[in-house]
């Protein structure tokens, strides 16, 4: 009789020990899990090949990424973009000058860069913007006040603000079901199309590029923009800021 | 006892004041749970009915972190021995289909008024 309460109490101890280091022991239990097919990267990183990107696929690039996000088009100054047109010289202007051959007001695409080192999330005072561990500067929607300090921080213009029920200028029946709008006062901006990747999906943009943008791993020396970075030349916009952008244009 | 004649007014009208609830709703109706419009083609939720009714609130609060934040796409459920997309549209109004007959009645009824459509679309 002793002897069985003993070994009770020693079994039930180590069951609760071995319960408290691993609790899935107790069996499978209801919960998140990762998808299987998840795309994971050290560091994810965009190239833009210059000499690949014209203006029709650039316009396609926009379509499909605003049409995937519910980004609406605001026929004033007050317009959300996630991805743009911008010309050269206002991309590189400080490294161009005024006598550039060509490539002055060719339009390029102008998107966040994903900053290694950005400034919008240091200053944003909810966390609603956030860095990633794989490098990505990602929107949290639900808990941005918009306060704009973001848009202060960030030097490239990369957000864009709500001033209008984005809705408004929707069409209700040409809206995407699978991604929120956003709601008035709320920030937004291009997220790496993360969630796309987390269900193992390309960006949008790369996949409407044909080839014109790539998308990958910075941290892998063999991967299709580490390649292409060791074999062309490239820039990034604004590189003496040091918020370390990863957006890399090649030329 | 002084002042009696201020005291003891006073001390009825505080207690008509703090019992103003009660006496301003009787004869009202009493609260019935209302009736919901079930999904006709699937048998039970994610997870057993007295859960959602409880706590549907905090799972999709938990969702939310969970896939903005920290790349989760899954919900694993032990009942339905089956993964689902941690999304409100995609998954619960993907068979609750029809929110006036299911999300509002509830909420109409409990006088709660969460914003989550402001945003995701309504089927
Ligand atoms: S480009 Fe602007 S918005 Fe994007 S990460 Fe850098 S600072 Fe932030
Ligand atoms: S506007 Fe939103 S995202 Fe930007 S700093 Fe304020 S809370 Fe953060
Ligand atoms: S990466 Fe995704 S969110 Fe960013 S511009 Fe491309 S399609 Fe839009």
């Amino acid at each position: 009789m002793k002897n069985s309460r003993r070994k009770f109490i020693k079994f039930a101890g180590m069951a609760a020990l071995g319960w408290s280091i691993c609790p899935s022991l107790a069996g499978a239990r209801s919960g998140p899990r990762q998808s299987a097919d998840r795309l994971r990267a050290e560091r994810w990183a965009m190239v833009i090949d210059s000499e690949k990107l014209n203006d029709e696929l650039m316009d396609k690039c926009i379509e499909a990424c605003h049409k995937l996000h519910n980004v609406p088009d605001i026929p004033n100054d007050q317009n959300i973009k996630w991805i743009w047109k911008e010309p050269f010289y206002n991309l590189f202007h400080d490294q161009s000058h005024g006598y550039l051959k060509d490539k002055k007001s060719i339009p390029f695409l102008s998107l966040c860069n994903h900053c290694d080192n950005p400034p919008c999330v240091r200053v944003c005072p909810t966390q609603a913007t956030f860095s990633r561990d794989d490098g990505i500067v990602l929107m949290d929607f639900h808990r941005c006040i918009g306060c704009r300090f973001c848009m202060a921080g960030c030097p490239y213009g990369s957000r864009s603000f709500n001033y209008f029920n984005p809705r408004n200028f929707l069409d209700d029946d040409q809206l995407v079901h699978d991604y929120p709008t956003r709601e008035m006062g709320v920030v937004e901006k291009c997220e790496f199309c993360a969630h796309l990747l987390d269900q193992g999906d390309m960006p949008a943009c790369v996949e409407a590029s044909e080839g014109a943008i790539l998308f990958g791993d910075l941290n892998d020396p063999n991967s299709d923009v580490r390649k292409v970075l060791r074999e062309r030349y490239s820039l990034v916009r604004k590189p003496k800021l040091g918020t370390d952008p990863q957006v890399y244009y090649l030329i | 006892m002084y002042d009696a004649n201020k005291i003891i007014p006073g001390l009825i009208i505080f207690a008509l004041f703090m019992t103003f609830p009660f006496w301003y709703n009787l004869g009202a109706e009493a609260y019935s749970t209302p009736e919901l419009e079930l999904p006709e083609d699937y048998e039970r939720c994610i997870e057993s009915t007295e859960f959602m009714r409880a706590e549907h609130m905090n799972m999709l609060d938990e969702w939310r972190d969970l896939y903005v934040r920290e790349g989760y796409q899954e919900y694993w459920s032990e009942l339905k021995q089956e993964s689902y997309p941690m999304s409100l549209t995609k998954t619960c109004m993907y068979c609750h289909s029809d929110k006036e007959e299911f999300c509002d009645r509830c909420h109409n009824a409990t006088a709660v008024d969460p914003y989550c459509w402001d945003c995701h679309i309504e089927p």
